[in-house]
């Protein structure tokens, strides 16, 4: 049995559509019910639905064999865990925005509102900035304009939101997708289960 | 035997192992001079230490590590040890510093073959001795040292997190960022490359990569025989820091274990680091990893509950006692509380 922790939400639904096409469907999954897991004896697979941030937790210390989450999370919290497949589905951009007129004139400590507080320091160390890190939950883009703020690191899609309230991209950290992960002590009793499934999910990826 | 912990038969299990060939118990102090961790933080799982000051002045580290200091006192002659000790580091998931209960072998001094074939041995009887079901994963470093020698610091250390993850993505753009494409499609084959030794062995020597790890061949042919033979994986996305392993490193997984529970290898860069002109291979086994192992908890606190009051004298509460110690273990106290029993045994009259 391979144990499956799916992020909630789109990006999750999706997900599992391309379980489903590889042979690993479980059709009660997508019922309106309140079960939290799911399971297909016959195909052997079982599918949990956890929040996307923790999806990396449950595959690291090995209650899921392998899960999928955005890269993202990857670098925030930088599990010991197998990357075995971008996916390239849920698309975006890590990266640092700030308001059209900003100018980083780098003579004082920048502050850097964001929910991804690892990543925000990683980077501006690689560039040995000094920077304030203010840790919010949500809703980033008003620091830099009630002036919490700088710059912010955040994920953006489409940018529609930053143009709407007059910001920018100013710089790109790194490209954000899906990746299937998966726990290293599993993959070493679960090999060809999980060989399969990474064969054949590969095989649906679109790359462009 | 049958009340101890799952890890207090494993160190009692693991220390026979070791002494049956030969290994000499070592008991280390507790603390050590921080300089030695300083100079060597590459080396430690985690570079924090807890530290604090001596009644001389010096700052000294509670021990984050058993390796460095056996190896720092090695002298020329061939060591052959076992130890089993507390270290103290930061726990990735939780960022605290955590105790940890380590057992393994050291092997100093002239290091041949046999004693390589000896460390994966004891390695698989360790795990062996655990669970049925073990995996050891090993890989050797002289490969990926070749492939990787004289490349930029950051590109080899973007290829070695890569390798680790299995990311097949991430060597790639590694590749191409810094314009090494004609290395790409070994290190991809390298990254996915796993399972039985013959096979792995052969596909390496299709690559003409053997002769960078001929040592495997070796082990494989000392091992092929043997009941441990199919418990043995080769895996390159096993990595170590190029700068203090080289050769074969190896690590134990046991079913039920999201980590691994034993790493390893041979380590002569770092004794070299050290100023020592010795070789050194060894490894340790993780038993803090092994207390939710299997773990059953014990439908009962004690056998026999024996409660009695102020009517009782206590010539009769030692004689039940002395009644009830062949059944198990026996408990007194004045009240029944919340203790579960098998059996209760009011003394005097309960009004």
């Amino acid at each position: 049995m391979i144990n499956v922790a799916l992020p909630k939400g789109r990006l999750g639904e999706k997900v599992y559509e391309m379980f489903a096409r590889s042979g690993y469907e479980c059709p009660e999954l997508l019922e309106p019910n309140r079960k939290l897991i799911f399971t297909n004896e016959e195909k052997g697979i079982s599918f949990f639905w956890v929040k996307p941030s923790d999806v990396s937790i449950y595959v690291e210390r090995g209650s899921a064999d392998i899960g999928v989450c955005g890269k993202d999370i990857l670098l925030e919290y930088e599990p010991d865990v197998y990357e075995f497949l971008d996916l390239n589905i849920g698309k975006c951009k890590m990266m640092v925005a700030a308001k059209k007129e900003f100018y980083d004139f780098k003579d004082k400590t920048l502050r850097v509102a964001t929910k991804f507080s690892n990543i925000a320091k990683k980077y501006y160390e690689s560039k040995s900035r000094d920077i304030d890190i203010i840790k919010l939950n949500g809703s980033i883009e008003i620091a830099p304009i009630l002036g919490l703020s700088d710059v912010i690191v955040d994920i953006v899609e489409t940018g529609a939101t930053l143009k709407e309230n007059n910001l920018e991209v100013k710089e790109i950290i790194a490209p954000i997708s899906a990746r299937l992960i998966g726990n290293k002590a599993s993959f070493k009793f679960k090999t060809k289960e999980i060989e399969n499934i990474i064969k054949r999910l590969g095989e649906l990826v679109k790359n462009d | 035997m049958n009340n101890l912990k799952n890890y207090e038969k494993a160190v009692f299990a693991l220390r026979e192992i070791y002494l049956s060939y030969g290994y000499l118990p070592y008991k280390m102090s507790k603390f050590e001079e921080y300089d030695l961790y300083l100079k060597n933080k590459e080396f430690l799982v985690s570079d924090r230490v807890i530290t604090f000051t001596d009644t001389n002045g010096k700052l000294l580290a509670l021990k984050p590590d058993v390796t460095l200091s056996i190896l720092k006192n090695a002298s020329g002659e061939k060591q052959k040890v076992c130890y089993n000790e507390n270290v103290y580091r930061v726990s990735s998931g939780t960022n605290t510093f955590k105790e940890i209960m380590q057992t393994g072998i050291e092997c100093i001094g002239k290091v041949g073959l046999y004693d390589v074939y000896e460390s994966v041995l004891l390695a698989c009887k360790s795990l062996e001795s655990i669970s049925e079901e073990y995996v050891l994963d090993i890989s050797h470093l002289g490969i990926i040292n070749k492939l990787l020698q004289g490349q930029d610091s950051v590109f080899v250390e973007k290829i070695l997190v890569a390798l680790s993850e299995k990311n097949k993505n991430a060597i790639m753009h590694a590749c191409k960022e810094y314009d090494k494409q004609d290395m790409q499609s070994v290190l991809v084959e390298l990254a996915t490359l796993y399972g039985d030794v013959k096979q792995v062995i052969q596909k390496l020597e299709s690559l003409d990569l053997i002769k960078y790890a001929q040592e495997l061949k070796d082990i494989y042919n000392l091992i092929k025989d043997s009941k441990y033979y199919n418990k043995i994986n080769v895996d390159f996305s096993l990595t170590g820091d190029i700068n203090y392993y080289n050769g074969i490193i190896f690590k134990g997984y046991i079913n039920g274990i999201a980590e691994s529970v034993l790493s390893g290898g041979r380590y002569d860069k770092l004794a070299q680091k050290l100023g020592k002109t010795c070789s050194a291979i060894g490894f340790a086994v993780y038993l803090d990893l092994l207390e939710n192992f299997n773990y059953t908890p014990s439908e009962y606190d004690v056998d026999t509950l024996i409660i009695y009051n102020d009517t009782v004298s206590e010539e009769e509460i030692i004689k039940a006692v002395n009644e009830n110690l062949s059944f198990g273990t026996v408990r007194v106290q004045q009240e029944i509380g919340t203790l579960r029993y098998k059996k209760l045994l009011a003394l005097g009259d309960k009004k």
